[in-house]
């Protein structure tokens, strides 16, 4: 048999080795990505064509589970919600990092110290981010408020009214910008001296500077970020479950939480995996898109 | 700053300027410089405030807790907050079920499995490598809901259910972001060293354990920090695989011990506990940043840069 194999692949004896070798070492992955991607992602597919809820077995309903969607109010919400949320927390985020990344590469005493601190954020248990939050945030007894009222201000429902619970996840999502900050501070420190020094000769200001050496020279890793941001964005779900339960009012109810609620809680398995279908397909077009996009403000250094 | 000042006045203003800070920057130079350390130091305050806040809070009494306005520091400061929190749920077998059931084992079977297939892709030639490889970067996109419903029917017709099972077998399978990880890291490793080997007899495994492994011990110890972060800050797996008491891990116990102290009349100090056992799941988390800042800080622009 792996004479004939041999035989057929016209590989040396060395290459032939190889090949086999390195299909060995990857062998792992490919299991696991059969097992754990490939039979998920058929099945899924084909539980949102049926009504199933794990007592029962699934029966086909064709593509009534997707239709549904199109008159189901909750639905709309939650994509409404979703949208809103990818459209403004990429954006949002990724210029949050990269401001603080900027204002950490300037020349400044104890980088390290304040890096330390805008990086720690991000890498503490949701858990932990939202019920630290609840308690900060809280409109009669929270520290946030209490200051805001001291200074004569109005006090904010941050997250007990509709109109401010997202803008307040946006917020928070902000404050947890480290990984993003560092590959930003990691790009800002390769950006080369001679490029600024050279604009610097010929009489441009800092602001020129930064707008058309620094920003373009980071755009490869802006468009990394971006869509880093995108992916996570459409699959929030330990924040607004945590500290919202998707509430007030159905303010932060994003397809993640509508997913997790049909699934685990209503038993609703098919109309779970439509939704998670829907919800990929608009993740491929979205970054479709912003690859497309890119090719015009994107520019890629050639070495 | 030599070099700025020799664009300026060439090499002899450099001496005058030298002497005062004040007359290099000038008077635009001094505000810029003010409203960037204002602008510092205010955003690193409000980065460390939820942790301030957290902190104190959880040595209030209950009168400290509901007040306008709030307790900045809290007197007398009640110490006790951190062990009677600690009981009133199983925190113990919390920490247990979080490090050794989960996080150790899945770390492992993560380390061992990424370390084999990122070697495969990095350092061996075969035929099909690097459509493959593309392939694996591509599974990073599927959004996790996506499996999310298969794999739950999947493992619960494996009778995997309430067990750790499902968050621990799958690592052993290798995850995308640490192939790309590690496979960065290999091939940057000379091939020299490998070929020089191959002339000695080594086989492909010797080469890896005997020469690549001493060599990555940076970016193995990133995979190891990361998955064990990870794992520790996982809230979503165990809700779905673990959501039997016995079996939570200290997120899932975060959250059951705000709803036993709403049901039990506690309601007074359910604030100063929540904020005594975050303060204690957050400090493993500091500690391991603060020794291993380094390693955090270049995993993760390692990735990004060469994305």
């Amino acid at each position: 048999m792996t004479a004939w194999i041999y035989r057929t692949t016209r590989l040396s004896r060395q290459e032939f080795r190889n090949q086999v070798t390195g299909i060995l070492f990857v062998m792992p992955w490919i299991v696991g990505f059969l097992t754990w991607t490939i039979i998920p992602l058929l099945s899924s597919m084909y539980y949102s064509f049926t009504r199933y809820d794990l007592l029962r077995p699934p029966v086909f309903i064709g593509i009534q589970n997707y239709t549904n969607f199109l008159t189901d109010d909750d639905f709309m919400t939650a994509a409404r919600n979703t949208i809103w949320w990818v459209l403004l927390s990429t954006p949002s985020g990724v210029i949050s990092a990269f401001l603080m990344a900027a204002l950490l590469n300037t020349k400044i005493k104890g980088r390290s110290g304040f890096r330390a601190i805008f990086f720690f954020p991000s890498i503490i248990p949701s858990i932990v981010t939202a019920t630290v939050f609840a308690y900060l945030l809280n409109i009669q007894y929270g520290a946030v408020d209490s200051v805001l009222r001291l200074l004569g201000l109005h006090a904010i429902p941050f997250l007990s009214n509709p109109d401010w619970a997202k803008p307040t996840l946006l917020l928070i999502n902000m404050w947890a910008q480290g990984g993003a900050m560092v590959i930003f501070l990691a790009t800002l420190q390769d950006v080369p001296r001679e490029l600024l020094e050279a604009a610097t000769v010929d009489g441009a200001n800092t602001l020129q500077k930064f707008w058309s050496i620094t920003i373009p020279m980071c755009s490869p890793v802006i468009l990394f970020n971006m869509l880093m941001a995108f992916i996570s964005g459409f699959q929030n779900f330990d924040l607004p479950w945590l500290l919202t339960q998707g509430g007030p009012n159905k303010a932060t109810e994003f397809i993640s939480l509508f997913l997790y609620r049909n699934a685990f809680l209503y038993l609703q398995m098919g109309k779970a995996s439509a939704l998670a279908w829907v919800l990929f397909i608009v993740i491929v077009i979205f970054t479709v898109a912003l690859f497309r996009s890119s090719a015009r403000w994107v520019y890629y250094r050639t070495e | 700053m030599a070099s700025t000042t020799s664009i300026r006045g060439g090499v002899s203003a450099d001496v005058v300027y030298k002497k005062s800070w004040v007359r290099r920057m000038g008077p635009t130079g001094i505000i810029m410089e003010i409203i960037k350390y204002v602008l510092l130091i205010g955003l690193a305050f409000s980065f460390m405030l939820p942790f301030y806040w957290m902190a104190s809070s959880a040595l209030k009494n209950d009168d400290q807790v509901y007040t306008y306005p709030p307790v900045w520091f809290p007197n007398p400061r009640l110490w006790s907050n951190f062990g009677e929190a600690w009981t009133i749920k199983n925190f113990n077998q919390m920490t247990f079920n979080t490090v050794v059931r989960y996080a150790i084992p899945a770390t492992f079977g993560t380390l061992l499995s990424s370390t084999l297939v990122a070697y495969g892709f990095a350092r061996v030639n075969w035929k099909g490598r690097d459509a493959l490889f593309a392939v694996v970067l591509a599974t990073m996109m599927i959004p996790f809901q996506v499996r999310l419903v298969p794999l739950f029917i999947i493992f619960k017709n494996l009778g995997w259910l309430n067990s750790y099972k499902p968050l621990v077998v799958p690592a052993f399978f290798a995850s995308p972001f640490f192939i790309f990880m590690l496979r960065q890291f290999f091939r940057t490793i000379p091939l020299e060293l490998s070929d020089a080997a191959k002339i000695d007899g080594a086989s492909e495994l010797d080469i890896l354990f005997r020469i690549i492994l001493p060599l990555s011990k940076p970016a193995l110890t990133v995979v190891a920090l990361f998955s064990l972060l990870g794992c520790w800050n996982d809230y979503l797996g165990p809700l779905i695989y673990a959501n039997k008491e016995p079996d939570w891990t200290l997120a899932l116990g975060v959250n059951g011990l705000a709803n036993t102290l709403y049901e039990s009349g506690m309601k007074t100090m359910v604030y100063p506990y929540l904020m005594a056992v975050s303060t204690i799941i957050t400090i493993p988390v500091l500690i391991a940043f603060f020794f291993a800042q380094r390693s955090f800080i270049e995993g993760i622009a390692l990735t990004g840069l060469k994305g």
